[in-house]
């Protein structure tokens, strides 16, 4: 079980230096962060001076390390427009994504569960088809459309709801929130479920499956045939075998939830990361992209490592090490 | 041809109609992209041919000034809209193949080495797709994107951003195709004709292209078709953020990305019709995916 743990780690570990690897190789390789600090007019000497002081004359694992002990301290350089701090750019956006991610995972996670459940219930019933074929539909359709159709409708026609930015936000510390506003809340509705719709459908479909392959199970049948209320049957004893998997998977789609992130940010002009990221490609703002980099892969590391050892805290199969790998 | 008709796979295509509908849909999308100058009235690249007064046309209505007639309108520059959505169907689909394709020959060679030739290669290979896969593939596309764009000289950026759009797309989907081919070669290679092919004296790379290849092909098929749906999807995800297809070469998303713009005067036809062609384009190549993956697993049958 140990061993399974630390190798688990281990291999977390590297991933997370290839990561940094490529990171640096971006940021140190494809930008060049010497004629972005220094006017055209420096002089060779000064040119010579700076590279110097910056170590790029150090060699390769030297600066690579110098990287990565630099990005443990946030520090990542200054962004190539503004000429501003990137960490303090990440920080002041961080809340606004982080916000953005958690209400839409939030409504994916409960209106799925409730939807699928619904349909597994009523297997087969006339409205249970019905959303299964919209599902379809909603899969094929890419987040960025799902965006401009909500606010075509809600924020054109209806005029309801608005149709980009955060609204006003309150600011608690460095991090500012749009919960406690009405204009921040009303913000947040559209790009949630822009955001979330897709995650919706997918934990709806897999609440369904595990649904009914729980109601076919023994125990289903056993509970039904000892005259439990369907009622009865379907919450207390098939629903909770069922949501295991569910939020495992609904926990591994969070990291895929920060990258469609981008997509939906920029629909809505939503101040956050994403938006910042999808700017730093288009004008080859190479600081920022190698800093997002490093910050999504550690989330997703992070992540899958949650998920793993969580399988491995629920199915005892897993646990003897030589069965594993 | 005659093989092709009579065989099981043609049989169970004439009895599944949203096959054929979606078959259908697909193959007229995909001929009136390859016609487009025979069936678009005008071409929409073409300066000369463009009318500032059209600009803002409602669908099949008279211009007010001109008298011009638009089948489903004109954008604010008074280009023809069902011309420009030819015209960037032909880029969308275009990038699309042309990304699946580069994804499917770099993951099948890749998947072949890893499964016949084993070791420290397979591990290399595989970790990598791993490490790859723990990523979501619009951003690993939209990272190539921006990288590529920082190692290209400035003026060169437009001119090759198609290209630079379907090396990033290509790159990003490459996973699934080398697992599936590498796993179905490690169960070929164990097979009679690989040892009689071995002692025959063929090299290792004649054996994996001319005799394993064409039995790994199946899968590769269902998941090109997969991988086809989220190509055309993700480049024009790319294009509608500003980070793909430019104006000046506009694929479907570069279309919606113009139209978004026009909503709020109440212009909906820019941005309606080419997102319905975007639509029906992904909705049915995913159905036929879809399709021809529970017909080609023999299991489901």
């Amino acid at each position: 079980m140990l061993v399974i743990i630390f190798r688990r780690l281990g291999q977390s570990i590297l991933v997370l230096f290839i990561v940094a690897l490529i990171s640096f190789l971006i940021f140190r390789y494809v930008g060049n962060p010497v004629d972005n600090l220094m006017g055209q007019e420096a002089t060779l000497a000064q040119r010579a001076a700076l590279i110097e002081a910056l170590g790029l004359n150090d060699p390769f694992y030297k600066q690579y390390f110098n990287f990565i002990w630099k990005a443990l301290q946030f520090d990542f350089g200054n962004s190539y427009r503004g000429a501003l701090p990137v960490s303090e750019l990440i920080a002041s956006r961080l809340p606004a994504t982080i916000e953005l991610a958690v209400t839409s995972a939030f409504f994916a996670l409960v209106l799925g569960v409730i939807i699928g459940i619904y349909t597994a219930i009523n297997r087969g019933g006339y409205i249970a088809n019905l959303i299964l074929s919209t599902s379809l539909i909603g899969v094929s359709l890419p987040t960025f459309l799902i965006g401009v159709l909500l606010i075509w409708l809600f924020a054109v026609e209806l005029k309801w709801l608005p149709s980009f930015g955060r609204g006003d936000v309150v600011q608690l510390g460095w991090w500012s929130t749009g919960f406690l506003t009405i204009s921040g809340i009303k913000s947040l509705v559209l790009p949630s479920i822009t955001l979330g719709l897709y995650q919706l459908t997918l934990i709806m479909r897999l609440t369904r499956s595990e649904m009914l392959e729980v109601m076919r199970q023994d125990y289903v049948r056993f509970a039904k045939a000892l005259g439990l209320s369907s009622k009865q049957v379907n919450f207390n004893h098939a629903l909770p075998n069922t949501l295991v998997p569910v939020i495992t998977i609904a926990g591994l789609q969070l990291g895929s939830i920060v990258a469609f992130a981008i997509i939906t940010e920029t629909v809505f002009q939503w101040p956050g990361v994403g938006l910042l990221f999808i700017n730093a490609v288009y004008f080859v703002d190479i600081p920022v992209m190698s800093a997002y980099l490093l910050l999504v892969g550690v989330l997703f590391v992070i992540i899958n490592l949650i998920v793993d050892l969580l399988y491995l805290a629920i199915d005892p199969r897993l646990r003897d090490s030589n069965t594993s790998e | 041809m005659e093989r092709f008709f009579k065989s099981d796979f043609f049989y169970d295509f004439l009895r599944a109609p949203v096959a054929i509908i979606s078959f259908c849909v697909v193959a007229l999308l995909v001929l009136s992209a390859i016609f487009a100058q025979f069936i678009a009235p005008t071409n929409p690249f073409d300066p000369a041919s463009l009318e500032l007064m059209n600009g803002f046309t409602p669908p099949m209505e008279p211009n007010m000034f001109t008298g011009d007639v638009f089948l489903l309108g004109a954008d604010d520059q008074g280009r023809d809209l069902f011309s420009a959505i030819l015209y960037g169907l032909r880029i969308s689909l275009f990038v699309g193949i042309m990304a699946v394709s580069l994804a499917m020959v770099m993951g099948v060679l890749l998947g072949l080495i890893a499964g016949y030739v084993g070791g420290w290669l397979d591990n290399l290979i595989m970790r990598l797709a791993d490490i790859q896969m723990t990523f979501p593939s619009i951003l690993i596309a939209m990272l190539i994107f921006g990288v590529a764009r920082g190692l290209l000289p400035p003026e060169l950026r437009y001119e090759m951003a198609i290209t630079v759009l379907i090396i990033s797309i290509g790159l990003s989907e490459w996973v699934p195709f080398a697992r599936t081919v590498r796993g179905t070669t490690m169960v070929e290679k164990e097979k009679e004709y690989v040892a009689a092919a071995q002692l025959i004296g063929l090299k290792r790379w004649q054996i994996m292209i001319r005799h394993i290849l064409p039995n790994v092909l199946g899968p590769v098929l269902v998941i090109a078709t997969i991988t086809f749906a989220l190509a055309i999807i993700a480049e024009a995800s790319l294009s509608f953020l500003g980070v793909g297809a430019p104006r000046t070469e506009p694929s479907l998303g570069t279309l919606i990305r113009v139209g978004q713009d026009f909503l709020f005067s109440g212009e909906w036809w820019i941005l309606l019709f080419p997102a319905l062609t975007l639509l029906a384009l992904a909705l049915a190549v995913n159905l036929l995916g879809d399709w021809l993956r529970d017909t080609l697993n023999p299991r489901l049958k």
